[in-house]
């Protein structure tokens, strides 16, 4: 247990570190932008209005309101201290929201669709690939070429087939939103059922997506095993071919595990652009309005808990794989 | 060198990708030659014409006329003019009227009318029939009494003076033609035309040569600091080792289209040239270059002929150049064919979002696709406005990774089937 806690240890500590350093990024980047957010949005409000001195009135009170007007460092420290009670202060493009409301609509919808949808693309095209490097022959010459070119194609481009396919032509599930826009959510089974019809071609997508990428490089890893000495050897002592195939699939599956962990990052990012095709109400969405909005509490809060998610998923993964690999109990001796 | 470049040219996968992305660069290339219209010209006025050959029909009636009896000619005439609706319409009275409804064939329309004129009584009535309906068909056949004449049509103009029409003399008959080639104004659009009226199949090259050089950018920004800082990294070790990698790790786990949002919306819509764009992706994707190099550098830095080369008193600019970098320019080539077809992914990636190059300058892929989707062409149907432009990006990424994979068998036989 002591080697496990070191190990945990480390892993917690290299987390809080990226976090720091993400959750500054976060916070500059946005505001390096040149033009005045709140300019923006006074003259958008102002529209009609013909005294000057009332719309400089307006301009002050928003600034004030948002804290532009103080010092890079001064609005770090107010950042930091609004963060800690989940105060992301106003969105400026859905001014009356706080960014709090808008992400927390948001958030829940993005968590439902993404993460089952990158664990079920996962398992499925770690399957696939192990398959194709046992079987070999007619499964491999036929998975492999698709794998490799649905592996390059873009993750939009996926969502537009999907959309055009099954949503425009032969009608089988609606084509944009995450429920009928004629519902309020509740929990009637007519709202669930929406749901799950709704759910479906953005949850492909991204499926059909990550199984592309899961599959070559499990095939390589399985090719790799399936040569290795030990392989040879049990074959030699008489093993059972399937108990070989078993330890086989463990040890190329270890890989796979950490490369889940380093990939998970650039699906989410597929994914998300994969939410913006079908307008699904999830952080993709809310992202591209914080855009169009020129919104940067929005964006920054959005970017922020997108860094989170996928950081954290980054450390269970971490986590999870040390317990699975009895490697990492070795390494930790020394 | 020249061994190298043999062999690489045995791999048939190399050769497959190799031909795709060369034909996509001499369209690029040859295209603009060809056809000099301006990629962002607005030439339609409306949105998604969809593709095919559009004659001037004002042009056309001061054409020579040639006159040519073809026999399907006025079946075909009518057959466009009918529509499916209105067949619809004709079958169910006639249905109505009595007729067993295998005789009928709606997509026969000679066949049809036939039965029609037969049949077709504006006094019949039928049970349940509104008079809306009994007007609507009264209309019909008036209607099609007009499609089966076979009188021309005369033209006429405004006198400019006391507002009367006056026959020009000129009468267009069925059977008059006029050839192509000889009227004025012909502009064939391939393609159609976007949401903007422009023609899409230009503006497809011009957009793709512009995404091409973004991949371009971005791959060599890219691949020169990951090699720079893997190089460092992994020769000389220590404290720089130290630092380098503790950047690199923190880059790999932060995810790099956060950065690339945060940074593109930070530059601002204003700022945001094709070239910015492509540093930026660039800027935000050599974490992977720069840790495979540093693994292969630590796995070289105490070969023999580095040692000989460390004792022979040469510099580590020399050693780095002379000894190390050979051994890992064929993993950098195709890290670098990888970069690129990535950063076309990125930038199209981006464009979706709204934080795409400047709309205004230039196209590129991400920018059409982007604006495909704001006018809803995929759930219009203007299958012309989307298809070819991911069937690009689909064609250049797959023959980049088909490189790399031709590659990467030729420099690493174990990986040879």
């Amino acid at each position: 247990m002591e080697r496990y806690r070191k190990y945990f240890l480390n892993k917690l500590s290299w987390f809080l570190i990226t976090f720091v350093c993400a959750f500054i990024l976060n916070f500059i980047l946005p505001r390096l932008m040149p033009g005045d957010p709140v300019a923006a949005i006074v003259s958008r409000m102002a529209q009609g209005m013909s005294n000057a001195t009332g719309v400089q009135a307006i301009y002050q009170q928003y600034t004030e309101l948002f804290g532009t007007n103080k010092p890079l460092l001064q609005q770090f420290f107010i950042y930091v201290n609004n963060v800690l009670h989940g105060n992301f202060g106003f969105s400026l493009s859905q001014y009356t929201r706080t960014v709090a409301d808008v992400l927390g609509a948001s958030i829940w919808w993005t968590i439902c669709l993404q993460f089952p949808a990158i664990i079920v693309g996962w398992l499925i095209g770690n399957t696939l690939g192990a398959l194709a490097a046992y079987r070999k022959g007619g499964f491999d010459k036929i998975i492999m070429p698709i794998s490799i070119f649905v592996s390059n194609f873009p993750a939009f481009g996926m969502a537009i087939i999907l959309l055009v396919i099954f949503g425009v032509g032969l009608k089988w599930f609606p084509t944009s939103g995450g429920y009928g826009f004629d519902l309020i959510p509740n929990f009637s089974w007519k709202f669930i059922w929406s749901v799950i019809v709704h759910y479906q071609l953005p949850f492909w997508s991204i499926v059909l997506i990550s199984i592309g990428g899961q599959a070559i490089g499990m095939r390589s890893m399985s090719i790799y095993e399936l040569n290795a000495d030990y392989v040879k050897y049990a074959r030699f002592m008489g093993i059972k071919d399937r108990k070989i195939i078993g330890y086989v699939f463990r040890n190329a599956m270890l890989p796979q595990i950490t490369g889940l962990a380093l990939s998970i990052g650039t699906m989410v990012g597929g994914a998300l652009v994969a939410e913006i095709i079908f307008s699904y109400p999830g952080l993709g969405f809310t992202l591209l309005n914080g855009v169009m909005g020129q919104d940067y509490p929005l964006i920054s809060a959005s970017t922020l808990i997108i860094t989170v998610m996928v950081l954290s998923a980054n450390f269970i993964i971490e986590i999870l794989y040390g317990i699975i690999d009895p490697r990492i109990k070795a390494a930790q001796a020394d | 060198m020249k061994h190298i470049i043999q062999q690489v040219f045995h791999s048939g996968k190399f050769i497959v990708g190799f031909v795709i992305l060369a034909a996509v660069l001499l369209i690029v290339i040859v295209y603009p030659l060809l056809i000099k219209d301006a990629p962002l010209a607005i030439i339609g006025q409306g949105t998604f014409f969809p593709p095919g050959t559009y004659v001037n029909a004002y042009d056309s009636l001061g054409s020579p006329k040639y006159i040519l009896n073809l026999e399907h000619a006025a079946a075909k005439r009518i057959a466009s003019k009918l529509s499916d609706d209105d067949r619809l319409a004709m079958q169910e009275w006639l249905v109505a009227a009595g007729i067993p409804e295998n005789e009928i064939d709606i997509s026969n329309t000679e066949q049809l009318l036939r039965q029609w004129e037969n049949h077709y009584d504006p006094q019949t009535n039928i049970a349940g029939m509104t008079n809306a309906k009994r007007n609507y068909y009264i209309r019909l056949n008036a209607s099609l009494k007009g499609l089966l004449s076979t009188e021309g049509a005369i033209i006429a103009v405004k006198n400019a003076d006391t507002g009367a029409l006056e026959e020009t003399g000129d009468v267009v008959a069925q059977s008059d033609y006029v050839n192509i080639g000889q009227v004025a104004n012909v502009r064939r659009l391939p393609l159609g035309t976007d949401n903007f009226g422009r023609d899409v199949l230009t503006e497809l090259v011009a957009a793709t040569r512009v995404s091409l050089q973004i991949g371009f950018v971005a791959g060599i920004v890219a691949t020169l600091i990951g090699l720079t800082l893997g190089l460092l990294s992994g020769y000389i070790g220590g404290l720089v080792d130290d630092g380098i990698m503790f950047i690199t790790n923190l880059f790999t786990v932060i995810p790099s289209f956060v950065l690339l949002i945060l940074i593109s919306f930070s530059i601002g819509q204003e700022k945001r040239g094709a070239v910015t764009v492509a540093v930026v992706i660039g800027f935000t994707s050599w974490v992977w270059t720069a840790r495979a190099v540093r693994a292969q550098v630590i796995s070289l830095r105490n070969r023999d002929h580095v040692n000989l080369s460390k004792l022979s008193g040469h510099s580590l600019v020399y050693i780095i150049f002379a000894d190390i970098l050979p051994y890992v320019a064929s993993y950098v080539v195709m890290a670098l064919i990888l970069q690129i077809s990535s950063g076309i992914l990125a930038e199209a990636g981006l464009s979706i979002l709204g934080l795409g190059p400047k709309t205004t300058e230039v196209p590129t892929l991400g920018l059409m696709m982007n604006w495909a989707m704001i006018y809803q062409a995929p759930v219009l149907g203007k299958w012309w406005a989307y298809l070819p432009v991911l069937v690009t990006i689909a064609l250049i990424t797959f023959s980049m990774n088909l490189m790399n994979t031709g590659l990467d068998q030729v420099f690493n036989p174990a990986l040879r089937d």
